[in-house]
């Protein structure tokens, strides 16, 4: 084993970034309200997030309504059907999963996992937050506009976005939906700024990059793909709004809409699928990866044991995420670009499958032989292995171009996507927050609760988007308000989507279990101590439970090794902290 | 989409080169110590804010690329026909240039300590700046009146809307410009301000290098470049 | 404990839900049965995959669950293990990327006999245009779109007169024939799906997109659009009959041509 040799005695200075100054609040609103506390910013995110995605999940009840029991709920007309789809995909990517990863745990993670102060630019912190509020409120305000929000689905492909057929089309609903979505994107911006900024310079001393814990790889990465991708969909946005508002063809082409000859001539659809998807593939690892890296490191703490092949699931993330940026096209096999395409881009597609294999079974590895706590981030952390596994073999069918013509724009895809990007992450994201609760809080949240809330979670999401597959495979497309009578679905499949209803209903209200006990707890939970997961990150070493501004008090923590120490032979606990210094008794080589 | 993976290709190089010094093969579990002696683990000495405003360039150098991206893909299509570029735009491209060489003037007048030089320098880069967004909004105004409307072409819609893009970054560079003036117009110490007008001039050069990319590319030079590059490859 | 039956059942009840799904794809009626074999294979590769890490989970999670005194195994990494691992994950994904290639290019590439037969897909409504004596499909212009020349052919080519005209009616094709699906949109995006052929492709307003099949039984399917095209979307449906040889020039007989149509809306303007 390497012992770095150490100055460790002498007087080591403080790792503090020197040119950032720390801005201290001085009265309730720059305190709670206008804060520059990246942990203050991030609750404010989390809370705004999930607040907006409670919206979705009634919209998905209203949804489920309509396709379980077609004709029952005449308040859902076609035109509702289509803004509820689309304001819940659209809320559910964005607004909730990409703030919530991001602008959530990254503002409240990385300072404190990398042993920095503060985000080292605090102020554009601030603005980011609240520039991400005025696009939600932007995208709440659509419901009320006249027409009501934008029916086109969370692609808004033109021309039918910006069209009279489509809800909101000729109305304000698309302008508010892409005026929402580049404040989005500015205030994203300044936000991942901070993100990516914070891992490079304000990383306390001796925190390498291979001792920084996978979260903080995986959010990392995410962030820096967020960056480079959402400009795509910020150009796109900001053409369909010349081509709404100012008449422009940049994506129309000439169209006769109802007997009408319009104005436009020349443009193309397609241009406006290539921008999109250039940021809409990205988007599924920006919510992917950061929840690759904290589900690596829920499994290496429940389970005692150190992430099975560290350098294996970093250099994973970084090529997933490279790769990520040319494989964009697989969403457009059938959309009649150049079907040549179609080589290179399912290639490219299968080829990401294996590192992402490479991290599942990792984590799988990661259980073997390890010392498992059944706890609620590792109950969650399993379910995610289960479903993500699922959702990715399916993905095997969908990038494989020619299987993918059949399957495309059925319910196959529409479960895929569920199981892969809504069910996974979503199942990281509670897992992490029963994990980080305590930090937070400084108060557990109630188990019992939690375990009703994992298994109806879980099992309930399984049972939704497993059988849907099977309708996709069936025929069903996706995006029908009623199948009405279709000679090839049978009765049998009708049943099946009102049990998938039900199950759906069951679901949501399961989530009403874990949100009563997120609140309840901060007053009601148990008592956690600084450490009750007796884990080695350097948020879990902080002097005082949840942590006051600045994090470390009078000094920054000095990192002595990397974040997975867990069952050292020799050490006397079964963790030591990345800030401990080295104990020589303890051998290092594998036994 | 080329330009676009292009830009990110080269992106992509400078990522590696600096993860290749970041010892991304090295076992972590093997080294316990603290890394902090050996120089450059944990952070660059550059300062935070020039990485900072480092990282920010690349968002917009995508931004721009996305939007030549567009450009190009919307340009083969069979309607296009190519704007006039009013005579006006060599002027503002002047303007721009003299506003980014009194910025780096103004750096080295900085880095001397010479405040009274850092005032003169920033009002000039400051009203050499307004002057070519002036410029810019009389050059769409004599388009305009020459019957070149945003959405009679897509020619026309690409150049409203790349120039605007790129006036508004400029605008937005105005503001960070016009904090750094006003606090050199208080008295701050010229030395205390330096940073501040190092990252002013880095985004001017940029914006500067942007302006010429898509001068070039609405002129049409561009065009006849990709074509040599084009022919030089099949 | 709990734990480790649920996993267990997930993947047994996973597999026979697939075994015993009535949900299953509809009797194929083209020569796109590649795509239902490759689909086969990915089912296998993938469902083993799926099976072998649920129940490996499901056991370690058994063996390794908590019990006083019980420590972790310390192993940082293995090397070889990881490679061959990814050599296997690589093998099976060439397993299934590889005949779906070549049956893409089978897919990509239209035989050269094949008929042309036009799709034209409008807010909510199917029309269809085959070429009429001379084989040939005359071109056509969106703007050209008026209540009496719905699919906007243009006149002036001569190709075009003989065309025959389908709108909002059925279409029928010969059995065991290629056809060449030509499709058009004259406002938003369409898909043309039938999924006892399997292949589909989008409608693009200003584009002209194509597939190639080949009908392989007789009998009467229901077309329905895959692609978000705004209120009317479920309910933008048609119907593709395919004929025997004889039943298929009956029919053919009977169609008007793009001549006769124009002549018909002229005499209706008249009157």
């Amino acid at each position: 084993m390497v012992n770095i040799p150490s100055s460790m005695d002498d007087p080591i200075p403080p790792a503090e970034v020197e040119d950032v100054e720390l801005y201290h609040s001085h009265s309730w609103w720059t305190t709670y309200v206008f804060s520059q506390d990246a942990k203050v910013i991030a609750i404010q995110y989390s809370m705004t997030a999930m607040a907006i995605g409670l919206v979705a999940l009634v919209l998905s009840w209203l949804m489920r309504l309509q396709l379980g029991f077609p004709g029952v709920f005449t308040f859902i007309d076609a035109e509702r059907y289509y803004q509820f789809i689309t304001m819940h995909g659209m809320i559910m990517v964005i607004y909730l999963l990409t703030a919530l990863f991001l602008g959530g745990f990254g503002n409240y993670l990385i300072p404190l996992m990398v042993g920095a102060r503060d985000m080292v630019f605090p102020y554009a912190n601030m603005l980011s937050y609240w520039l991400y509020l005025l696009a939600v409120l932007i995208l709440v305000a659509s419901f009320f506009a006249p027409g009501g929000p934008t029916g086109a689905g969370w692609t808004l492909y033109p021309p039918q976005a910006v069209l009279s057929g489509t809800p909101g089309g000729a109305d304000w609903g698309i302008v508010l939906m892409l005026l929402s979505l580049i404040f989005f994107i500015i205030g994203f911006t300044m936000g991942g700024l901070n993100y990516v900024v914070t891992v490079l310079q304000g990383r306390t001393r001796g925190m390498t990059l291979m001792r920084l814990p996978l979260t903080i790889w995986g959010i990392f990465t995410a962030t820096v793909m967020a960056l480079l991708a959402f400009p795509a969909l910020f150009v796109a946005s900001v053409m369909m709004l010349f081509d709404r508002l100012l008449g422009t063809s940049f994506f129309m082409p000439a169209i006769v809409e109802m007997g009408e000859q319009l104005q436009h001539a020349g443009g193309t659809p397609i241009l406006f699928q290539h921008l999109f998807w250039f940021f809409g593939h990205p988007e599924v690892y920006i919510v992917a990866l950061p929840a690759f890296g904290i589900v690596s490191d829920l499994i290496s703490t429940h389970a005692r044991k150190n992430i099975f092949g560290y350098r294996m699931m970093v250099w994973a993330i970084v090529i997933i995420g490279a790769l990520s940026f040319v494989v964009w096209a697989h969403h457009m096999y059938v959309s009649g670009m150049n079907p040549n395409f179609g080589f290179f881009f399912a290639t490219t597609t299968l080829i990401i499958a294996v590192p992402t294999a490479l991290k599942v079974y990792n984590w799988v590895l990661t259980l073997w032989r390890g010392d498992i706590h059944l706890t609620l981030p590792m109950l969650f952390a399993l379910a995610f292995i289960v479903t993500f596994l699922n959702g990715g073999l399916t993905g095997l069918f969908l990038g494989n171009v020619v299987v993918d013509v059949p399957l495309s724009d059925t319910l196959f895809v529409v479960a895929h996507f569920h199981m892969v990007m809504g069910v996974a992450p979503i199942l990281v994201v509670f897992g992490a927050i029963y994990h980080w609760y305590p930090k937070i809080t400084g108060r557990m949240m109630d188990e019992t609760l939690g375990r009703i809330h994992f298994w109806v979670t879980f099992l309930g999401a399984y049972l939704i988007f497993f059988p849907m597959h099977y309708l996709g495979l069936l025929g069903m497309p996706r995006r029908y308000y009623e199948m009405g009578e279709t000679a090839f679905v049978p009765p049998s499949a009708h049943s099946l989507n009102e049990f998938i209803t039900i199950v759906a209903l069951i679901v949501g209200a399961g989530q009403m279990v874990f949100l009563f006990n997120l609140f309840w707890s901060v007053r009601h939970g148990k008592d956690a101590g600084g450490n009750p997961w007796r884990a080695t990150t350097l948020e879990w070493q902080t002097p005082t439970t949840p942590p006051p501004h600045g994090n470390f008090g009078k000094d920054l923590p000095i990192v002595y090794r990397w974040a997975y120490d867990y069952s050292v032979p020799g050490a006397a606990e079964d963790f030591i902290p990345q800030n401990q210094p080295n104990d020589d008794r303890i051998s290092r080589e594998p036994s | 989409m080329s330009a676009i993976l292009i830009f990110l290709a080269a992106l992509a190089l400078i990522i590696t080169w600096w993860m290749a010094q970041q010892r991304l093969m090295s076992k972590p579990w093997l080294e316990v110590g603290h890394a902090g002696d050996t120089p450059q683990r944990e952070g660059s000495s550059i300062p935070t804010a020039k990485i900072g405003l480092g990282v920010f360039l690349a968002v917009v150098g995508a931004l721009f690329t996305l939007l030549i991206s567009a450009y190009f893909m919307r340009m083969g299509l069979n309607d296009w026909w190519a704007v006039p570029i009013p005579g006006l735009l060599w002027f503002n491209t002047a303007l721009l240039v003299a506003s980014s060489l009194a910025l780096q003037w103004t750096k080295a007048k900085a880095q001397r300590g010479n405040l009274e030089a850092v005032k003169a320098g920033l009002g000039l880069s400051f009203v050499t700046s307004v002057g070519f967004l002036v410029g810019q909004i009389l050059a769409w105004r004599q388009l305009t009146a020459a019957g070149y409307l945003v959405a009679d072409n897509p020619a026309n819609s690409f150049f409203y809307l790349i120039t605007g893009m790129h006036g508004l970054h400029i605008l937005g560079g105005l503001v960070a410009l016009g904090r750094t003036s006003f606090r050199a117009l208080k008295g701050v110490p010229a030395k205390a301000i330096w940073l501040s007008v190092d990252l002013c001039a880095m985004y001017w050069h940029f914006m500067l290098l942007v302006w010429l990319i898509l001068f070039a590319l609405l002129a049409g030079w561009a065009n006849d470049f990709v074509e040599i590059c084009r022919q030089l490859l099949t | 404990m709990a734990v480790v039956l649920i996993l267990v059942l997930v993947a047994v009840a996973s597999v026979l839900f697939h075994l015993l799904s009535p949900w299953w794809w509809t009797p194929i009626a083209s020569n796109w049965h590649y795509i239902d074999n490759t689909i086969i294979v990915t089912f296998w590769i993938t469902g083993v995959v799926f099976v072998a890490v649920v129940l490996f989970v499901a056991y370690c999670v058994y063996r390794f669950r908590h019990r006083p005194g019980l420590k972790a195994h310390y192993e940082p990494e293995s090397r070889k293990l990881e490679f061959w691992l990814a050599t296997v994950t690589a093998i099976g994904v060439a397993a299934m990327l590889t005949p779906g290639l070549f049956v893409w290019h089978q897919f990509v590439t239209v035989p050269s006999d094949a008929t042309e037969v036009e799709v034209v897909g409008q807010q909510w409504l199917w029309s269809f245009r085959l070429p009429g004596a001379d084989g040939k499909l005359g071109t056509s212009e969106t703007r050209d779109v008026t209540s009496d020349n719905p699919l906007g052919i243009n006149k002036n080519d001569p190709a075009g007169l003989d065309d025959i005209i389908i709108s909002g009616g059925e279409l029928h094709l010969p059995m065991d024939k290629p056809v060449k699906m030509v499709l058009r949109s004259i406002d938003v995006l369409h898909d043309f799906y039938v999924p006892e052929f399997r292949a589909k492709m989008d409608m693009v307003p200003g584009m002209v997109t194509y597939f190639w099949f080949t009908p392989t039984r007789t009998g009467t399917f229901e077309v329905l659009c895959a692609e978000l095209c705004g209120v009317g979307h479920p309910q933008m449906r048609g119907t593709v009959i395919v004929d025997n040889d004889e039943d298929y020039k009956t029919w053919l007989g009977q169609q008007q041509t793009f001549t006769q149509l124009m002549a018909s809306g002229e005499t209706k303007t008249v009157n």
